[in-house]
Order: structure tokens, then sequence, then C-alpha cells
């Protein structure tokens, strides 16, 4: 894979890109959610998308994760386009918990694993506990949703989603349910699990502090219908400082971008 | 634990409560007894005459001397196997009908309007047309219970299956569930409950219909004994057997809903 050192110097045009979104257009009935969309994520790159609500963030990764049928435009995965298949490589977080009511915690989590794996197996066992351990929830693995609070059931949510191990990872806002601490130690989890395992991250947020600490690139998403309104490299090495002027630096360039 | 400390506390403060709360069950007899000696009073003081009605006393004297010959057990037997039979055989098929058409669009246009309306035919109309089919044997009756049973399990869990959560069908989108599974671990658990719900519909309709059936094409039977009852003009039977109605109809009831309980409180 591109070294981190090279892959945020060139950011898009650095070998085949891993999504390519040309001219996308999303449309829901009367509202044109997304116009004009373009994007192009390298494979292994960490990519954040922030903006203003409804500006159509989780329109974008629905169209990626191939769960809209209908739009104009180019969107592919790997060269394969979403809605011939391409999104097979996709998993996503979403913005809900989405969680199965009926079903504890660990079942929840067992639904984001991949279909060769059987759920029944020791090591399959072993990997969910392990992701609960990882999400703080170790304890309430028998715990059903009902029994759980808004951020409990958005790390497991996150833990499922993770389950899957994908190429391409989506992420909702994973942790805008999150106290301070929590959300810091799930950031860097996030981080590991995306180093150890080479996986293309576009994480969507609302927290600019969250999207130059975490990415390698923030794309800035305005205007309705929504375009690309910008782009943000943060050409920084890891492991990073939260407090590094530079950081702040770019955080301040994220906020006006996004015209705050 | 925590819990401990918890109980603890709670035996400290009011100690009524609890106990009161262990005897509201029991208050749902209040009325019933209540009516029984009312019953009791009006048909020993004359105000309705005992060939109408006899006294409570007199319908239990009837059960028992029923029961003690052995007579009671062969119609409660075959009444309940044809219960057990016809409600069993309407489920299955309630579930595999309501299962295609909750699933399939198509399936749903084609069947649901003829069903819909079909549900709607009194069970008393069925039976000549169902004895002029299959004689006065067991299949007419089975049959025909089965056709009560059928319709609640069909509607409830076609509705059931087809307003699973969107969001959660996405969810299995992008895990990529597959078909079976998504329908082993998403589908059928959400609309479980609503299966559940036609069950207990369909084990009471499925009562209805079997007196429905009895009343007209039987020799033996609670409902036999029921129509016997009046052709022998002994109200003690009559009202002995809708009693007995009444309790397996309840206790039949009662099985299904702790079911229900059990597999949907957790
Ligand atoms: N299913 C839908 N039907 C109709 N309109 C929709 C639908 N989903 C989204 N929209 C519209 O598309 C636009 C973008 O919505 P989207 O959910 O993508 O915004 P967002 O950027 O994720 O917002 P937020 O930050 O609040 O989550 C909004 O105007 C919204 O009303
Ligand atoms: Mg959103």
């Amino acid at each position: 894979m591109s070294s981190d050192a090279d892959g945020p110097a060139t950011p898009t045009e650095s070998a085949d890109p891993v999504l390519a979104v040309d001219g996308l257009r999303k449309r829901y009935d009367d509202t044109v959610a997304l116009d004009g969309v373009d994007l192009a994520v390298a494979d292994g790159e960490f990519v954040a998308v922030v903006g203003p609500s409804g500006c159509g963030k989780s329109t974008l990764l629905r169209v990626l994760s191939g769960l809209e049928a209908e739009f104009d435009g180019r969107v592919a995965v790997d060269g394969t386009d979403v809605r011939d298949g391409g999104s097979d490589a996709v998993g996503m977080v979403f913005q809900e918990p989405r969680l199965l009511d009926w079903a504890d915690v660990r079942e929840n989590v067992a639904v984001g694993l991949p279909a060769d794996v059987d759920p029944q197996s020791p090591a399959a066992r072993d990997r969910v506990d392990d992701l609960i351990e990882t999400i703080g929830l170790d304890g309430f693995a028998e715990s059903h949703p009902d029994e759980l609070s808004g951020g409990m059931a958005q790390r497991v949510a996150l833990a499922r989603g993770l389950a899957y191990d994908p190429s391409v990872l989506l992420l909702d806002e994973p942790f805008s349910a999150l106290d301070r601490l929590t959300k810091a130690d799930q950031q860097d989890h996030l981080l590991d699990v995306w180093e150890a395992r080479d996986t293309t991250v576009v994480l969507v947020t609302h927290d600019v502090e969250e999207a130059v600490y975490l990415a390698d690139r923030v794309v800035v998403l305005g205007g309705q219908p929504g375009s690309v309104a910008s782009v943000v490299d943060v050409d920084i090495d890891r492991p990073r400082e939260r407090a590094d002027p530079e950081l702040v630096a770019l955080r301040r360039e994220v906020t006006t971008a996004l015209g705050r | 634990m925590a819990t401990d400390a918890g109980t603890e506390t709670r035996t400290i403060g009011p100690v009524a409560a609890p106990s009161i709360d262990r005897f509201r069950p029991l208050l749902g007899l209040v009325v019933p007894a209540a009516l029984v000696v009312v019953w009791h009073v009006v048909v020993a003081t004359g105000v309705i005459a005992a060939y109408q009605l006899p006294t409570p006393l007199r319908v239990a004297e009837t059960l028992y001397g029923l029961a003690a010959s052995g007579e009671l057990w062969g119609h409660v037997a075959i009444t309940l196997q044809r219960v057990v039979l016809g409600a069993g055989l309407g489920i299955a098929v309630g579930v595999v009908f309501g299962t295609a058409t909750g699933l399939s669009r198509t399936a749903s246009d084609l069947l649901d309007p003829l069903l819909q309306s079909l549900k709607n035919i009194p069970s008393l109309a069925w039976v000549p047309l169902f004895l002029l089919w299959f004689g006065i044997g067991e299949t007419a009756k089975v049959l025909l219970i089965a056709v009560g049973a059928f319709f609640p399990v069909y509607l409830n869990l076609s509705t059931g299956i087809a307003a699973v959560d969107e969001e959660l069908l996405e969810v299995a989108e992008v895990y990529d569930l597959g078909r079976i599974e998504s329908l082993r671990r998403v589908v059928f658990p959400a609309a479980l409950p609503d299966l559940l719900v036609g069950i207990r519909g369909g084990v009471g309709l499925a009562w209805m219909f079997v007196v429905a059936a009895e009343l007209i094409a039987a020799s033996q039977g609670i409902g036999f004994l029921l129509s016997d009852g009046r052709t022998l003009a002994r109200p003690d039977i009559i009202v002995g057997s809708i009693l007995l109605f009444a309790f397996l109809g309840n206790c039949s009831d009662v099985a299904v809903k702790e079911v229900r309980d059990r597999v949907v409180g957790r």
C-alpha cells in the first residue's frame, strides 16, 4: 500500500482511487440533495466529510454504500459501479444505531461478521467479545438495546461495522453521542484499526476538531443541493497531538470553509 | 450486590404494599363468584324456573357424574383433538401464506384481495359446503376449524412482515446478510410479535369453529353434548358444556399468551 508520506502529498492522483465519484447528482422527489459532487479517495486513505446539517452527507454515504438505486453520475468502488456489486466491499455505520432490539449486544455485533464467518465458531465469538471490549461495553454482552444509553447503542453499531472488516468503511457521525473522553478513546481505536487493516475510511462528522485529528483530508460539503465546497489536506504525521498548533490552524481553515 | 441492598431497604419500607399486589389477580374472581351466588339465589327462590336454568350445584353434579362415568373424557378428548389438529393446520397454512404475501408484492397483489374477502364469511356458512365435500367425518370438522384459525395468523403475519422496519432491512443489506439470513435474523424476529398475536386470535377462532362443527354434525364432542342437552331438555348439560368450553378456551388462551410473553418479553 502507498505509505502515509506520499499519500496526502498527492491525494487523489496517486494510483487508482478506491472510491470514485464523478458528477454525482441525487434527487429525492422534489429535493435535490446532492449535485455535481466529485470525489476520489485513494486506497487506505482516511477522509473526513464535514458540512452543515442537511447538505447531503448521509446521502453521499448512502449512495457509496449501494443503498440508493437511483442517481445520476458515476460512483464506483475499485472500478465497479456501486449498483453492479461495487458496494459489496463497503461497510457502513449508520447515523442512527439501528440495532435489532430483540437481540443482545453480542448478537447485534455478530450481524456485522462477514458472511463466510460462522457466528457460532469460537474464533468468531472471540472476535465479537474483543470488539465489545474495545468499545468499552464488556459486561454488557448479554444486554439488550433497550437497556443501553444512546452513546452505548452508538458504540454497538460501531462495533458491528468494525466486525464487518470491509475494505471501505463509511462512518456517519459515529461518535456524536459520546462524551469527550470516550470519544477520544474511540477515535484512537478507530485509527488503530485503520492502520492495522489498511481500511479506506470515509467519516462524516460535525466535529471539526475530530475531522482534522483523524483524517488525511477533510472534504467540506456545502450548499443546497450539496457539492464539494473545498478540500483541506491534513499533512501531519501520526500519532498527532490534539493541541498541535498546526492542527489548530487547520481547524480554523476548515471552519472558515464551512462559512462560520 | 446492589440488588441485595435494594431488597433489604424495600422490606424495611411499607410491608403491606407487596402483599396487596400478590392477591391482585384474585380480584378478577370476585365478580364471577358473586354472580354464581346470585345465580343460585335466583334459581333457588324460583325467580327463574329450574327447567330453564339449573342451580350451579346441579351443573357441578352433572359434570361430576359425566366425569365419573367416563363419558365426559371421550367428549373432551375428541374436541381437543379437533381443535389441536385444526388450529395446527390453520396456523401452518397461515404462516406459509402470510410469509409469501408479506415478502412478495406480487403474491400479495394476487392473493390478498381474495383472502381478505373470504375472511368475512361467517363460520356457520361454511358448514354445509364442507359437509357436502368431505362428509360428516373428522376431515370436515378439522378443515372447518383450520379455516377459522388460518385468517388471524395470515392477516397478522402478512402485515407484520410487510411492516418490518426499512432501516433494519438496510442494515441487513449493507452487511450482506443475504436472503435467507436476513429472513432468519431480521424479518422473522421482527414479525414474531405479530405472528403470536395472530396465533392467539387463531386459537380463539378455532374454539368458535369447533362449536359450529360439532353442533351440526357430530356424535361426540363437547358441542355434541351441548346439542344433546337441548334434545334431552337437560339445561344442566347445556350449561355444563358451555362452562367446559369457557374453561378449555381460557386455558388455551392463557397458554398461548404465556408463550407470547416468554418469547416477546425478552
Ligand atoms: N429519504 C429522503 N426523502 C426525501 N428527502 C430526503 C431523504 N433523505 C434525505 N433527504 C433530503 O436530502 C437532503 C440531505 O439530507 P442528508 O440526510 O444527506 O443530510 P446530512 O448532511 O446528513 O444532514 P445531518 O448533518 O443533519 O445528518 C436534505 O434536504 C433532506 O431533506
Ligand atoms: Mg446525516
